[in-house]
């Protein structure tokens, strides 16, 4: 136990009667805790660093093919060259409209199917006694590592031609995306689910409500952040995969992300329109991330993954 | 759905109270109307949303060939199966005698979900491992033939140490960067946390392709008599050095540690929320204490703050090895492999499309399944010991 030399007894006592988060300030915050200005000045520029590749790509997505393969785009407020044809030209010849109706086609049943099948399961977890509960329950830990790359062969066959023959259509990669969301998504809903108080479940066994109302009418309720919380993980992942779209879907059914990873691959006409496609691509994510991000990050930190 | 309702008279036996499970129907006898309605309920879903599936991918011209349309109706019918579905095996399983139908809900809810982790995920890697040991095109056993080969191959080692250097450093410094922007985040005004937090945790948005090509932008390369359009040779140029063709430049790896900068990007974000909420919930007390014995900063996050946090450090760390351990997009879209940047994922994607070996893409599957068995281990001792404490 050292005492602080620097510190006279009053100074303490001061110190920790007005909120003392740091010592050596220069400025009181709004809420009174002093103001960091080695924070401040480190945080704006990681910031800076963070966005700075994703301006460079909505600039050069906005200039035109000369002005892409001649200047920087941080020369483009005097060097021009600004262009919408970029947007025009991807949606007319590369057809990206296609994609990403085929994108959100995908990417909705394959949110929505799994968190139905992992809440059932996850309620089951949380409120049922049953033989091999544990040892179920530590299977889906363990499959949550298995590299989803173990699938492919024996999958592409099981749907072929030779097989159920759904292959290159959405109801495979629907089933797919489900099958490999399943084990975190029962994971994740049952870590919550088992935060919840016992009682109301208690209740509603003295009301006489069967399993199957009590799921629907109470748990599901009560779960909705963890449910908002893992959809939007889901839909991310589902949005933003390259393997599964592109093994398990057709041409034609091609997500925007098949269609972005095309057009990197592509040389020579149509590179200008590589920056517009994947910024269109990144849209979607980055709306439904935007408007739902207060529940992503507390259905996340609350019981999703645990500390 | 709601037979209490209908037979009232029978709320006075009360048997089920004691019963294991809430809700247990409180009458012994089966219900046969119920049993039959749940089976054939449950048949009829099947046969209808795997028909209309088949529909939506055959006949097109019966929906107007309209992609909408038809994205719509498979939602319905999706999702609308998936509930009926559920709703019927419930009404199969209460039907049943009050014992066997307490004992089996359970199971019934849990069927449909390990039924498709049982078809997505374990018949594949019995599958896989089957497939290791047998030819190219799966027709004839052939021993330990593709191990040898697989292991033999300079390719191969090229590729696990590259997903050794991805795993020794990705995680690491994703967990450092995460520790220090939620450390310097909380100490900002409320306003400007938000904000940074919102600017740093944008990336977890966007695809490893989307990244990638945002990311070839700023490794973009341009002869010397021509102007950059890459910030990275910018930057360097403005330093004197000479352009560099970033992903083609394999000393010291250095192709390799540049695709590992788009991952960290990507996923600091993820990181920060995680550990800046563990970093919020360490008491205030704890540290005034330090304080108060004259701790400086430093000491006290790392005697004070980071052993509370320890879990969540490991969390996270864990979480990044399981994504690195996989990583192929990025590789895959932007050197594919060349410039000694390979690692296990692409490879196998290789192996299997590319030279059409589906059993050396098994093997090489198969090594990276015994790659993720310490994490897997791990993970469920971490899990036991975490429900000990629950």
């Amino acid at each position: 136990m050292t005492v602080d030399v620097t510190k006279t007894p009053t100074e303490v006592a001061e110190a920790s009667r007005t909120e003392p988060r740091r010592r050596r300030t220069r400025g009181i915050m709004a809420d009174g805790r002093p103001r960091s200005v080695t924070s401040i000045v480190t945080m704006v520029v990681l910031c800076v660093l963070w966005t700075l590749p994703t301006v460079g790509l909505l600039v050069t997505s906005l200039r035109d093919r000369d002005a892409q393969a001649e200047t920087g785009w941080w020369t483009a407020l005097w060097n021009g060259g600004w262009t919408f044809d970029n947007y025009r030209g991807v949606f007319d010849s590369a057809d990206i409209g296609t994609s990403l109706l085929n994108s959100v086609i995908v990417a909705v049943p394959a949110t929505v199917i799994p968190i139905m099948f992992a809440a059932f399961a996850a309620y089951a977890f949380s409120f049922m006694d049953f033989r091999g509960k544990d040892v179920l329950f530590i299977a889906i830990v363990a499959v949550m590592v298995v590299p989803i790359q173990v699938a492919f062969q024996p999958l592409l066959n099981l749907f072929g031609p030779n097989g159920l023959g759904i292959s290159g259509q959405f109801i495979g990669v629907w089933i797919l995306h489900t099958g490999f969301g399943m084990p975190l998504a029962i994971y994740t809903l049952r870590n919550y689910m088992a935060t919840l108080p016992k009682t109301v479940i208690e209740s509603a066994k003295i009301d006489g409500a069967t399993h199957f109302q009590t799921f629907w009418r109470l748990i599901v309720p009560m779960s909705v952040p963890v449910i908002a919380a893992f959809a939007i993980l889901q839909f991310l992942w589902v949005w933003n995969d390259l393997l599964i779209a592109k093994l398990f879907l057709s041409t034609d059914n091609a997500t925007v992300i098949v269609k972005l990873q095309g057009l990197l691959g592509a040389q020579g006409q149509g590179t200008e329109f590589l920056p517009a496609g994947a910024f269109i691509s990144m849209v979607i994510p980055m709306i439904v991330f935007f408007t739902l991000q207060r529940f992503f990050v507390r259905g996340l930190t609350s019981g999703a993954v645990k500390g | 759905m709601s037979t209490r309702t209908q037979d009232p008279e029978l709320t006075g036996t009360d048997p089920g109270h004691e019963g294991p499970g809430i809700g247990a129907r409180e009458t012994e006898a089966a219900v046969p109307t119920k049993i039959l309605v749940g089976l054939v309920g449950m048949v009829v879903v099947g046969w209808f949303v795997a028909n209309a599936s088949l529909a939506f991918a055959y006949y097109p011209g019966w929906f107007a060939d309209s992609k909408v349309l038809i994205g719509i109706l498979a939602l319905v019918v999706g999702v609308g199966g998936a509930y009926f579905f559920f709703y019927f095996l419930n009404q199969f399983v209460e039907g049943l005698p009050g014992r066997i139908s307490r004992g089996l809900m359970p199971y019934a809810f849990l069927a449909p979900g390990y039924a498709l982790i049982g078809l997505m995920l374990l018949y594949p890697t019995i599958q896989t491992i089957n497939y290791s040991f047998a030819n190219a095109d799966a027709t004839a056993y052939v021993g330990l033939e593709n191990y040898r080969t697989v292991l033999g191959s300079q390719e191969f080692r090229s590729a696990i140490l590259n997903n050794v250097l991805w795993l020794v450093i990705v995680p690491a410094v994703t967990v450092f960067f995460g520790v220090v922007i939620a450390v310097l985040a909380d100490k900002l005004s409320t306003r400007g946390e938000k904000v940074s937090k919102s600017v740093i945790f944008l990336p977890m948005a966007i695809s490893f392709v989307g990244a990638s090509t945002i990311w070839l932008l700023v490794y973009q390369y341009d002869p010397a008599n021509e102007d950059a359009t890459g910030l990275l040779n910018a930057a360097w140029r403005a330093l004197g050095g000479e352009p560099q063709s970033w992903l083609q430049n394999s000393g010291l790896r250095l192709n390799s540690l540049l695709m590992m900068v788009i991952l960290v990007w990507l996923q600091v974000g993820f990181a920060m929320i995680l550990l800046s909420s563990a970093i919020k919930g360490v008491p205030e007390d704890t540290i005034e204490a330090a304080r108060i014995d004259g701790a400086s900063e430093l000491q006290i996050f790392f005697r004070v703050v980071v052993p509370q946090i320890k879990g969540t450090i490991i969390t996270v760390f864990i979480t990044v090895v399981i994504l690195v351990l996989k990583v192929f997009d990025i590789v895959y879209v932007l050197t594919d492999g060349r410039d000694k940047t390979q690692v296990i994922a692409n490879l196998f994607f290789a192996k299997l499309f590319r030279d059409s070996q589906s059993g050396q893409a098994s093997a090489i599957v198969v090594v990276l399944l015994l790659a993720v068995t310490p994490v897997l281990i791990y993970q469920v001792r971490h899990f036991r010991r975490e429900e000990m404490g629950r």
